[in-house]
C-alpha cells in the first residue's frame, strides 16, 4: 500500500488533490482511498488530505499517520503544523516553494530522510502560467507522477479531464504536465542538492 | 459499472435510481453532498418526477416528509447530528403512522461541546423511536443498502433510517459498483402504498388513542419491526441475486469459526478491526468479529448464534450512553446467556478520534488475555482529564471543561485566557 498525505490551506484544492489522485490511481485499474481531514474549514486554515492505493481492497477508516509521500501545498505551513511526523524513513516529499530545502530552513527537519526524495517545486508559478491563479495542486499531482511513478502523468491528466469542466481542465492538464517535466529535470541534473 | 466516486454522490445517484418522488431536506454536515447532489438532480430533470422541498428546519423536513409519504409517494430525506435530534418529536409519528420514509444518517456527534465529526450519538438517540436502523461498513455496502431500503419500507410499512458514517465514508472517495437502473427496478417495483390519504376514498390517519387500545397499537408496532428480522434475510438473498454481489443481511461473520473472542461493531470501523483481527489471526490469536448491520429491529437470536461458544465478547462503539456506558453492549447482552461469554464494552472514536489498527491490536491483545475491564475509553488521554480534574477540586469556578481543556492541547478556545 502507498499513503499519501497532502497539506495545505482552505482554498488551495488539497481535498480535490487527494480525489484526483484516487482518480489517476483507479484509471490505473488499482484501489485507492481518498478522505479529508476535515477541520472547521475555512479559506486559509491548515487543512489535510489522505490518499491510499493499493492492488486490492482498502478496509482500513484510520487517517494516513505514517506516509509514504507528503505534498505540501504551501510552505508557510512549515512551522505551523507538523509535517512530517510519521513520514516513512524512505518517504518523498514533494514542497510547493521557490527555494530550496535548506532556504527554507528545513535542514534539521528533514535530515534523517533520503536527500534525492526530497523536492521542491514552484507549482504556484506553474499554476499561475496555466490556470490563471495560484492553485498548486494539479500541478503537484504531475509532480508526484514525476518523482514516485505512483500513477503516471497520464492518468492524472485523465483524471483531471474527469474532474472538471473543460477550460478549467486544460489550465489544469498543462500545469500537471509542465509540473511533470520540471521533476523529470530536477531528478536528472539536482539543482537544489 | 465500476466507478471512483464520493460516498455522498454514489448514495445521491442510488437514491434517484429508487425514484422518489418527494424529498424535503434541510442541510447539515456532513449529509450536504446528498441532498445537494439530489436537488441538482431534480432540477436538471434527471430526477423525474420528483419534488425537491427546500424547508427552513429538519422538524419541517420530516413533517413534509411525514404528509408526502401519506398521500402515497415514495419519500426520502437525509440528516445528521442535531438535525436528527430536532426531528426527533416528528420520527415518532413518522413511525407511529407506519410510513415507509426512508432517510440517510451522515452519522456525527452531538454537542455540547459542538463537534462535527463522526460518532454514532445521533442515531443511537434515536435507536428506540420505531424506525428501523441498517448500519453500513463501506460506500459500496451503503449503495447497496439504500436501494435494501426502500423495499424494507414499504414491505414493512415503516420508515428506514440507513445510518453511514459521516465524513469517513460520505467524504471518502472510493471504487463502487453503482447498480444499474435495470437492477434497481428489477428489485424495487413501483410503490404501492398499505395506506393512503386519497379525496377520494377518505380515511384518517393518526387519531388520538386512549388507554382502551394504546398498548394494543404499541404492541403491534413492536411485532411488525420484528418482522424485518425475517424480511431483512430474504431481501438481501435476493438482492445478492439481483446484484451478484454478497449481502450481510441482519449481521457479517468475520473469522468467527474457531474464534474465543468475538469483537462486535457497526459502521465504517469494521473494515480496520477486520485488518487488526487479520494481524492478530497472523500470531495465532482465534478472534474475529461480528459486524451487526441491523441494529432495530435487534438481532438478537442471530447475534447468539454467531457469537456461539465464544468466550469474550468486545464491543466496540461510537456512542456513550452517559451514566450507564456502552449501548450496544447493553444490546448485546440480551443476546447471550449471562453465564456464557464476558461482555466489555470500549467507547472509541467518540466526535471523531481517528481510531487506529494500532490501538486496535493492543486493545485485542489485552482482551484475549483477560486484562481489560468492563469498561474501557479506546485512547482517552488520561493526563489531560486529571488535569481538569485537579483545576476542579481546586478553585470552585475553574472555568468550563472544554475550554480549559482545549487550552491544555494548544488548541483555540474562544474566553479569557
Amino acid at each position: 500500500m502507498f499513503q499519501v498525505r497532502i497539506h495545505g490551506r482552505g482554498g488551495q484544492g488539497v481535498v480535490t488533490a487527494a480525489e484526483l489522485l484516487s482518480l489517476a490511481a483507479f484509471e490505473e485499474g488499482r484501489h485507492a482511498q481518498a478522505f479529508p481531514s476535515f477541520g472547521s474549514e475555512r479559506t486559509g486554515a491548515p487543512v489535510v488530505a489522505f490518499c491510499r492505493i493499493d492492488d486490492h481492497e482498502i478496509r482500513t477508516r484510520e487517517p494516513v499517520s505514517e506516509p509514504d509521500a507528503l505534498i505540501i501545498q504551501d510552505p508557510t505551513l512549515l512551522h505551523q503544523v507538523d509535517l512530517f511526523g510519521g513520514l516513512r524513513p524512505d518517504g518523498y516529499v514533494l514542497i510547493n516553494s521557490v527555494r530550496s530545502f535548506d532556504e527554507l530552513g528545513l535542514g534539521q527537519w528533514v535530515g534523517g530522510f533520503r536527500h534525492e526524495r526530497l523536492l521542491t517545486v514552484p507549482a504556484s508559478d506553474i499554476a499561475r502560467e496555466h490556470v490563471g491563479q495560484a492553485r498548486p495542486n494539479a500541478a503537484l499531482l504531475g509532480g508526484l507522477a514525476a518523482f514516485t511513478g505512483i500513477v503516471s502523468v497520464d492518468s492524472v491528466l485523465v483524471a483531471i479531464r474527469a474532474r472538471f469542466p473543460e477550460r478549467l481542465a486544460a489550465g489544469n492538464a498543462a500545469a500537471a504536465e509542465a509540473c511533470f517535466a520540471f521533476v523529470e529535470r530536477e531528478i536528472e541534473a539536482p539543482a537544489h542538492a | 459499472m465500476l466507478e471512483q466516486l464520493e460516498g455522498s454522490r454514489a448514495v445521491a445517484r442510488t437514491v434517484a435510481m429508487c425514484r422518489p418522488e418527494v424529498i424535503p431536506a434541510y442541510p447539515i454536515s456532513p449529509q450536504t453532498h446528498i441532498v445537494e447532489a439530489l436537488s441538482a438532480m431534480v432540477k436538471d430533470g434527471e430526477l423525474s418526477p420528483c419534488e425537491f422541498v427546500n424547508v427552513e428546519s429538519e422538524y419541517a423536513a420530516m413533517s413534509v416528509a411525514i404528509g408526502a409519504s401519506a398521500t402515497g409517494a415514495r419519500t426520502y430525506t437525509a440528516t445528521a447530528s442535531q438535525g436528527l435530534l430536532y426531528m426527533a418529536e416528528a420520527l415518532y409519528n413518522a413511525s407511529g403512522l407506519g410510513l415507509p420514509i426512508v432517510m440517510t444518517i451522515a452519522n456525527r456527534a452531538i454537542g455540547a461541546p459542538i463537534n462535527i465529526w463522526n460518532d454514532h450519538s445521533d442515531s443511537m438517540s434515536q435507536r428506540d423511536s420505531g424506525w428501523i436502523q441498517l448500519y453500513v461498513e463501506s460506500n459500496q455496502e451503503a449503495v447497496d443498502m439504500h436501494v435494501l431500503a426502500f423495499r424494507l419500507a414499504e414491505e414493512l410499512s415503516l420508515p428506514v433510517m440507513v445510518c453511514m458514517d459521516g465524513f469517513i465514508l460520505t467524504h471518502a472517495y472510493e471504487r463502487i459498483d453503482l447498480p444499474s437502473a435495470q437492477q434497481v427496478d428489477g428489485f424495487l417495483p413501483a410503490y404501492e402504498p398499505r395506506q393512503v390519504l386519497d379525496p377520494a376514498e377518505p380515511v384518517t390517519i393518526g387519531a388520538m388513542v386512549g388507554p382502551e387500545a394504546f398498548m394494543e397499537v404499541k404492541y403491534l408496532a413492536h411485532v411488525k419491526q420484528l418482522q424485518a428480522l425475517e424480511l431483512i434475510p430474504e431481501l438481501s438473498a435476493e438482492l445478492t441475486r439481483t446484484l451478484g454481489r454478497e449481502q450481510h443481511g441482519l449481521m457479517r461473520e468475520y473469522r468467527c469459526e474457531d474464534a474465543e473472542t468475538i469483537v462486535v461493531a457497526l459502521g465504517s470501523v469494521l473494515g480496520t478491526i477486520e485488518d487488526a483481527i487479520d494481524e492478530l489471526r497472523e500470531r495465532g490469536v482465534r478472534i474475529g468479529a461480528i459486524g451487526i448491520k441491523a441494529f432495530r429491529p435487534f438481532p438478537l437470536e442471530a447475534l447468539r448464534g454467531a457469537i456461539g461458544q465464544a468466550t469474550r465478547v468486545v464491543v466496540i462503539e461510537k456512542a456513550l450512553a452517559l451514566g450507564i456506558g456502552g449501548i450496544v453492549a447493553q444490546n448485546v447482552r440480551n443476546a447471550i446467556a449471562p453465564s456464557s461469554a464476558q461482555v466489555c464494552t470500549v467507547i472509541a472514536g467518540l466526535g471523531g478520534r481517528p481510531i487506529t489498527t494500532s490501538s486496535l491490536c493492543g486493545l485485542f491483545e489485552d482482551a484475549v488475555a483477560d486484562r481489560l475491564g468492563a469498561m474501557t475509553f479506546l485512547d482517552l488521554n488520561t493526563e489531560l482529564v486529571e488535569r481538569e480534574l485537579e483545576r476542579t477540586r481546586s478553585a470552585r469556578r475553574s472555568g468550563p471543561h472544554a475550554e480549559n481543556m482545549l487550552r491544555d492541547v494548544g488548541a483555540i478556545a474562544a474566553g479569557p485566557v
